[in-house]
């Protein structure tokens, strides 16, 4: 398997308008993938998942700044890019789906222009022939009579069929690394299930890479090779997903796993997280974690505790993780 | 068994589709149709189905927000149609709800201490130091400070906001409390929390709960009863437990099998349902969800099914109806 992506030290804060405040969004994140993969990205809101997907593709609102790391993709390093060479590599290189397909859809265009697109500004085909493809590609996910759907508008569609012809989009132009944030969040149980079996469908017959950011870890394990919880702009933890649900080495991956209820398991209480997620903007000192953490030492409340190997591809960051214990 | 302290009986709510400028009815969506259950004291109803299947509808019933189109509702033996003014007010005090966003249902220019004495205002005209103390009291019940009162709900996090509006929904001492998604807004790790503690004052003040939520685990965790709903009708309801292990209605067994498994081990039977759910202005004939059903025959397109025991519930399936008459003319 050969390297696609392989992210170094990246940092992503978010600045004040006068520069006073910083919000380290994403703190010395370093992950790769290789080619035909699959990472979950899991963690609650605020704990930077989003602005790391944004990061990679480099479609940061204003008050973000990449302020360390490398993005390195096919080799290249992404944060060096020029914008032109960017605008070439999304949606052609790197596809995204996003959770609410009624906002990534234009109401104003058919179907098959907004299918049709990317092929004609990425390949430069001519009208007729993307619209072709893009009846093919509606067919690949699964949408019943595209040629009479192609000429439909995104309102005369249901919740699911909008989010199989947003996944049409982004694999339209044949991409090697789709990077999709809850793509399922707004679809119901047995339309989430029909979509998840697509997408895995579609990886497979295309040998594609994917990026599932989640807080789901139903997801995740249903579909992901590998993957890594981020909690407060920190990757705490990350490996494949077999040793992360049957070995999790940082107290808040246990806790979470331990906290969500199980079809079957009898249990008459959750083990629950005490207190809250942090504030971004305002992160406790030391371990994120500390405050919620079960078995904190005087040691995290001074020290953040640097990524350490636990096993073979899993890494933590957490004092009592690994050889240190 | 006790008796029920709340009960639906053919249960119909629905509501006429209009259009143009004259307002022409262009048909009527049937939102719940038919639907009947009970609610023991102390005990929770969970109901689960997609969007549209109606559990909302249900939920603004029993709230008494909406009316229903036929059918009644019991509340501890007694009929609803036939309440006076003043019953009603009584059955808006022993029925409360807690909604999904707790961002959305707390006045943001009100202080917490005033939001959860409002129902105390209104309804027991309590002098303001009397109301002070059950304010309190209720913030201890649900595990919030007692200077939560002088604060306002942006200073809150999901979860606290959350126990805001359960303390709120607890003021007037209810015996049935809907709880319409309680979690689904909240961060992953504060779900049990919220959780945990919807069952802790269950065994402490003996509530019953009407839960209605899409996540079946924690349905199925929080329930003694399940009721699956699909397009307006209940199409299977029994014991938490039964239903969940070894669903019997097709529809039943591809949602269950449809839910993410919590282990990357785990294997599902995957039940493949093909299709979406149709548009409730115009139902399918028959059972309503054979078009999608993989083991549809052919009376199911033609004849609607009864809700009837199978296996220690009851399901509305056809699969299950030509047994059942062969089991009961043995039992007679």
């Amino acid at each position: 398997m050969s390297l696609l992506l392989d992210v170094r030290g990246l940092s992503t804060h978010y600045v004040s308008a006068r520069g006073t405040r910083v919000t380290r969004a994403v703190d010395q994140v370093s992950f790769a993938l290789g080619e035909g993969e699959t990472l979950g990205i899991v963690g609650e809101s605020g704990s930077g998942k989003t602005t790391l997907a944004l990061s990679l593709l480099r479609l940061l609102p204003p008050a973000a700044r990449i302020v360390a790391g490398e993005v390195r993709f096919e080799g290249d390093d992404l944060l060096r890019k020029p914008a032109a060479q960017m605008r070439r590599i999304r949606g052609k290189r790197i596809a995204m789906i996003l959770q609410d397909p009624m906002a990534s859809l234009n109401p104003l265009f058919t179907i098959g222009d907004q299918v049709a697109e990317p092929i004609r500004v990425h390949e430069g085909a001519s009208r007729g022939s993307a619209w072709v493809r893009a009846r093919e590609l509606l067919r690949a996910v699964r949408i019943a009579a595209p040629e009479l759907r192609v000429r439909e508008y995104p309102h005369q569609m249901s919740g699911g069929m909008r989010q199989r012809i947003v996944g049409a989009i982004a694999i339209s132009c044949e991409p090697r690394l789709l990077i999709a944030d809850e793509p399922t969040t707004s679809l119901d149980v047995t339309i989430q299930a029909q979509y998840l079996n697509l997408l895995r469908d579609l990886q497979r017959a295309r040998h594609l890479a994917m990026i599932f950011i989640t807080h789901n870890l139903g997801i995740v394990a249903k579909m992901c090779d590998r993957v890594a919880v981020m909690y407060a702009g920190r990757m705490v933890e990350a490996g494949p997903i077999r040793k992360i649900f049957n070995a999790p080495a940082h107290p808040y991956t246990k806790a979470l796993l331990e906290s969500i209820p199980r079809l079957g398991d009898g249990r008459e209480r959750l083990i629950a997280i005490d207190g809250q997620p942090p504030d971004p903007a305002n992160p406790p000192a030391g371990c994120p974690f500390h405050p919620r953490c079960p078995r904190v030492l005087d040691r995290c409340r001074q020290e953040a505790p640097p990524e350490v190997a636990v096993g073979e591809g899993q890494t933590a960051r957490c004092w009592l993780a690994g050889d240190r214990r | 068994m006790t008796a029920p302290i709340l009960e639906a009986r053919d249960l119909t709510k629905h509501f006429p589709v209009k259009r143009g400028l004259l307002g022409r009815g262009a048909g009527v969506v049937r939102a719940v149709d038919g639907v009947s259950f009970a609610i023991e004291p102390g005990r929770t109803l969970g109901v689960v189905g997609e969007s549209g299947c109606g559990k909302t509808t249900t939920a603004k019933l029993v709230l008494h927000l909406e009316a229903p189109t036929s059918g009644a509702i019991r509340f501890e033996g007694r009929d609803f149609q036939a309440f006076d003014a003043d019953a009603l007010r009584a059955y808006r005090r022993s029925v409360q709800a807690v909604f999904q966003d707790p961002y959305a249902s707390l006045n943001p220019r009100m202080r917490v201490g005033s939001i959860i004495a409002e129902p105390l205002v209104t309804n027991e005209s309590l002098p303001a130091g009397a109301a002070r103390t059950r304010v309190a009291r209720l913030l201890e019940v649900v595990g919030l400070p007692a200077r939560a009162a002088d604060l306002f709900p942006h200073e809150f996090s999901g979860g606290q906001r959350q126990r805001i509006a359960i303390a709120r929904a607890l003021a007037l001492e209810p015996k049935l409390v809907v709880l319409d998604e309680p979690v689904s807004a909240l961060d992953v790790s504060i779900r049990a929390q919220i959780l945990n503690l919807l069952r802790d004052l269950q065994s402490r003040l003996g509530l019953s709960y009407l839960f209605i939520a899409h996540d079946l685990a924690a349905v199925a965790h929080m329930s003694h009863t399940i009721a699956v709903m699909y397009l307006g009708k209940i199409v299977e309801i029994g014991p938490a437990e039964t239903v969940a292990a070894s669903p019997r209605h097709p529809y039943t067994q591809a949602l269950f099998s449809a839910a993410l498994p919590s282990h990357p081990d785990e294997k599902r039977d995957e039940v493949v349902v093909t299709g979406e759910v149709p548009s409730p202005l115009a139902p399918p004939s028959g059972c309503r969800f054979h078009p999608r059903c993989p083991h549809a025959m052919a009376r199911c397109s033609t004849e609607e099914p009864a809700l009837g025991p199978e296996a220690r519930r009851l399901v509305a399936c056809h699969l299950y109806t030509g047994v059942r008459v062969s089991v009961g003319a043995a039992a007679r």
